[in-house]
């Protein structure tokens, strides 16, 4: 770490926002340094602040409704708040970049890459046209993209969401900063591309001696990329110290809870997940006090009382609880976890499968670019290719994969919300495959889906009440409006809400909440079978673990058979009794949860496996450099014999002609490669 | 089991604080807003707010220029011009409600179905549309007033007001369908399918109320749209026939002839035209801003 003065130090920033229903402190009095060639991280859950302190720093808030109120950003030496636009334009791309979370967005659809990386060498550096030509090449070739060339031609819709990113970092690095902020730089990727990204940025800062700043919510990208970390909660930082010290001796109790929240791939899962009870506050009044008290388990009187303030416990390791002096003693430690409730998978071999689907193909015929009005030219793109597996009563299957690789086909082929192109699908030991909207209604009543953002989930126009008992009435499962009124409080119950919130509409509603209102919807047709779609991906990292507990309880209580889609290993695992892998629209491997994560057999699962970050920095630490190169080919033209050949690490000929066959090779273990 | 811990009050509803917050974000909808208002009290309430019988003949004051007595004058028969234009918001009221309102309710039931269903049933609703929007809205007015006989009840002609409805159609059929093809794809629909929901419940009860903002614009733009039209139609002699007081009437018959001696003839009428089609339209705009809430801070 460099001596002397730090690169950036943000001394005491308050940023507020206007509101049309009132000011919001967004960040209320944080302060931190990041020093030359450091990687600092800011985690924090949504709507915490970490975002809006990095638009601050950059002077990028949205004007006229946020400001900075008080406080200071010294960027060597100068306080940026103070610069005048002009001044700020010059630092802005030239010494301080900023990746953000979208790569898909955050490029001009309309300019080449070629024209989008060479910009800010025109403006900050006054290059030539041949000098930034040479330089942009140059730039490509830092950020692994070959074939440079020819990419600098190309528009941003031609690259995949990786290269986009990676574009992204190219332009951030153009004019060799000091200071690169990224905000969520990886969020949006897969997991193979996520490592290799991250991979990027750790190695560029160590060479080019960068500083880093990292916001985002993603504990293990913080544990095996960043030097420090800053724990953020409702607008304040309430931990800082080194990553070994945050993660291995957290001292705040949000902390804690945190990271006792996550699933993880590397500790065992026959607890249930510790989840950290209620909501952040609401930021226009935030509580007196220390801001976590409300849902802190160690909460005391004077835990309300007093304003918390950073304060230092070890060297470097600071946190605002006052309680932290118990919590380093070890006297003060969080209650057990209770095991989770009886397992149910092991019984499941000699049941008839509730679910059992075979071969089945789904393929969508989409129009070739290039093909005019008149000639409609289609490509079969196979979304799903010759996908087999059985899902026992009670029984919870995995479905992991990377985005496109069409799990969530797979689930809306079986909820035949798309027609299957070709195999079978049986339910309860009748053929639903070619069913007609009318014979499927008493079949519908048996399968039920939770989706993925429960923020379009739910109909907007419609009060909770009304949404829960739409299917009620429907299928006139209630005989009175009474009636009808008390089973939606009773499924309400039954997911955790209140009967109150019956009337109240979606959008007055936090996310967790709206998750658990989408699985009453899908409870109240008492369905046997579920298909989840990615439930939690979209909630934050607390809330996620009530949302997976919640889903295990009713799964236990109800007897009911999950299809679990999700692209988060350490999530499936938790919750699945098996797990299938998916690649390419084909089931590379399916086996017994336990397994497939400690043995497992196609070289893809084992990348997966490898790629996924861990929320320990010695774990972390001790685990080589990712290897799994390259990108996920396009469906519209899949590689030939095995999909996976291009990126595999042991393909040969023999891979690239023949198209493996699932072959068993455990018990309850299948794989589909020729080398396992 | 886990809870979550939420204060139960601050379910602020929206009523009455809606229409304060429309005035405060969009002044000038609010005053268009009172001039519909203003144009809806004449009409329902012409008999008593109007100074003269609008149909009473006075040979002895033809032609007068505005007077206390008389304040836009009086016509070549004598008739009282404001009375006129009174109950000439009644007709036009009247007819371009309902026509508007018919107009777009078909063609947003039929933008609606066609975003659902999707494929060969979308193709042949578009069709059909692209068909009706080849013609300009006053010459396939004029077509369909001049094809069907006329079939007045209540002193307005019902063939007028189906003229008037059917240009609307494609024209809300098109951004309708527009609006629902977005809302099609949201998983609260998928979530209706797979909870084998007939075709008609999910239409009405969860695509209709979601479109409700571009169907409301549509309609009030087209209530502008529709009382030109009235207008042009009844100047033309196709629409409302004398001695019933309609604004486009009171333009043409003998106005034509003496409007360069007596320009109150049309005047008046012709402000009343310009002013509520002025309304209409920006309140339709206004509303558009206040309801999308990507124009909101």
């Amino acid at each position: 770490m460099g001596g002397g003065a730090p690169l950036l130090a943000v001394e005491d920033l308050h940023v507020q926002f206007d509101t049309s229903r009132g000011v919001v402190h967004a960040v209320d009095g944080i302060s931190y340094t990041v020093n030359r060639g450091e990687t600092v991280a800011i985690v924090g859950e949504s709507g915490c602040g970490k975002s809006v302190s990095s638009l601050a720093i950059m002077g990028l808030l949205a004007k006229p409704a946020g400001r900075v109120t008080r406080g200071r950003v010294l960027f060597e030496g100068r306080d940026l708040l103070t610069l005048s636009a002009e001044e700020m334009r010059a630092i802005r791309g030239r010494d301080i970049a900023m990746i953000f979370q979208e790569p898909m967005t955050s490029l001009n659809p309309v300019l080449s890459i070629g024209e989008q990386i060479m910009e800010p060498l025109f403006i900050h550096l006054k290059m030539t046209k041949d000098a930034a030509q040479a330089r942009a090449l140059e730039l490509l070739q830092l950020v692994g993209i070959t074939d440079g060339a020819r990419r600098l031609q190309q528009y941003p819709h031609q690259l995949s969401g990786g290269m986009r990113q990676r574009v992204m970092i190219a332009i951030g690095l153009a004019c060799n900063p000091k200071l690169i902020i990224a905000d969520e730089p990886t969020t949006a990727l897969d997991v193979t591309i996520q490592a290799q990204i991250l991979e990027l940025m750790k190695d560029l800062s160590r060479r080019l001696n960068i500083a880093m700043i990292i916001i985002t919510h993603n504990l293990g990208v913080v544990a095996r990329y960043a030097d420090r970390v800053n724990v953020m909660y409702a607008a304040h930082i309430i931990e800082r110290g080194t990553a070994d010290d945050v993660f291995l001796r957290p001292l705040h109790p949000y902390t804690i809870g945190l990271m006792r929240s996550v699933p993880r791939l590397d500790l065992p899962r026959d607890v249930k997940l510790e989840t950290i009870e209620g909501l952040p506050p609401d930021l226009r009044a935030p509580p007196p006090g220390c801001r976590f008290a409300p849902r802190c388990p160690f909460r005391r009187d004077a835990c309300v009382a007093t304003e918390m303030t950073l304060r230092d416990l070890a060297p470097n390791h600071a946190t605002a609880c006052i309680r932290a002096d118990e919590i380093v003693a070890g006297t003060l430690v969080p209650a057990s976890l209770p095991a989770k409730s009886a397992a149910t998978a092991s019984t499941t071999e000699t049941a008839e499968p509730i679910l059992k689907v075979d071969a089945l193909r789904k393929y969508f015929l989409v129009p070739l670019s290039g093909s005019g009005m008149l000639s409609s030219k289609m490509a079969t793109v196979k979304a799903v290719d010759n996908v087999s597996f059985t899902i026992a009563p009670g029984e919870t299957l995995g479905l992991v994969g990377e985005s496109g690789c069409g799990k969530t086909t797979v689930g809306r082929t079986v909820l035949k919300l798309e027609e299957a192109t070709g195999g079978t699908i049986s339910f309860s030991g009748v053929d639903i495959t070619h069913r007609s909207p009318r014979e499927m209604r008493e079949t519908r009543r048996g399968i039920q889906v939770i989706f993925q953002d429960p923020y379009s989930s739910l109909n907007p126009r419609m009060t909770v009440g009304q949404i829960i008992a739409e299917p009620l009435h429907v299928y006139q499962l209630a005989k009175t409006k009474k009636e009808q009124e008390e089973r939606v409080a009773e499924l309400l119950r039954q997911v955790g809400l209140f009967d109150y919130m019956a009337e109240r509409y979606p959008h007055q509603l936090s996310g967790g909440q709206r998750q658990r209102v989408g699985i009453a919807r899908a409870l109240a047709l008492e369905p046997r079978f579920i298909v989840c779609d990615e439930p939690v991906s979209a909630l934050d990292v607390s809330i996620q673990g009530q949302i997976i507990n919640l889903l295990e309880d009713l799964q236990s209580r109800l007897n009911l058979s999950y299809l679990f889609i999700a692209h988060d290993l350490a999530v499936v695992r938790h919750i699945s009794d098996r797990v299938a892998v998916m690649y390419l629209g084909r089931i590379v491997e399916v086996a017994d949860r336990d397994e497939l994560y400690a043995n497992p057999k196609h070289p893809y699962t084992q990348a997966l496996l490898d790629a996924a970050p861990i929320p320990d920095p010695r774990v972390e630490r001790a685990r080589a450099p990712r290897t799994l190169k390259g990108e996920i080919p396009s469906p519209l033209n899949p590689p030939s014999g095995c999909v996976f050949h291009t990126r595999c690490p042991l393909a040969d000929d023999a891979c690239r002609r023949e198209i493996p066959q699932t072959r068993q090779i455990g018990p309850r273990h299948i794989v589909a490669c020729h080398k396992a | 089991m886990t809870a979550i811990a939420s204060p139960p009050a601050s379910t602020a509803s929206r009523p009455r604080g809606a229409i304060r917050d429309f005035a405060a974000q969009q002044p000038l909808g609010a005053l268009s807003f009172v001039i519909i208002l203003l144009m809806t009290v004449a009409g329902i309430f012409s008999e008593w707010v109007s100074p003269h019988d609008p149909l009473r003949i006075d040979f002895a004051a033809i032609l007068q220029p505005p007077s206390w007595e008389h304040w836009a004058g009086t016509d070549a028969y004598g008739r009282d011009i404001f009375s006129r234009i009174i109950h000439g918001a009644r007709t036009a009221l009247v007819i371009s409600l309902t026509s508007s309102f018919f107009g777009a309710t078909l063609g947003a039931i039929l933008g609606i179905a066609s975003a659902y269903f999707g494929g060969r049933i979308d193709d042949w609703i578009q069709r059909f549309m692209d068909i009706l929007l080849a013609f300009p809205i006053i010459v396939l007015a004029l077509v369909v007033v001049a094809a069907l006989k006329t079939a007045v009840i209540f002193g307005i002609d019902i063939n007028l007001i189906v003229a008037i409805a059917i240009p609307i159609v494609p024209r809300v059929c098109r951004v309708v369908r527009a609006a629902a093809l977005s809302i099609r794809v949201m998983p609260y629909i998928d979530a209706a399918r797979a909870a084998g929901y007939s075709d008609s419940r999910i239409i009405f009860r969860h695509m209709a109320p979601n479109v409700a903002a571009p169907y409301l614009i549509m309609f009030t733009a087209f209530m502008a749209q529709a009382i030109l039209l009235e207008a042009s139609l009844s100047f033309l002699g196709l629409g409302v026939t004398e001695p019933t007081p309609a604004w486009g009437l009171m333009l043409s018959g003998n106005a034509a002839d003496f409007y360069r001696e007596a320009p109150w003839l049309i005047l008046f009428p012709g402000l009343a035209i310009s002013l509520a089609v002025f309304a209409f339209n920006l309140f339709g705009d206004s509303l558009r801003d206040y309801l999308d809430p990507r124009f909101k801070v």
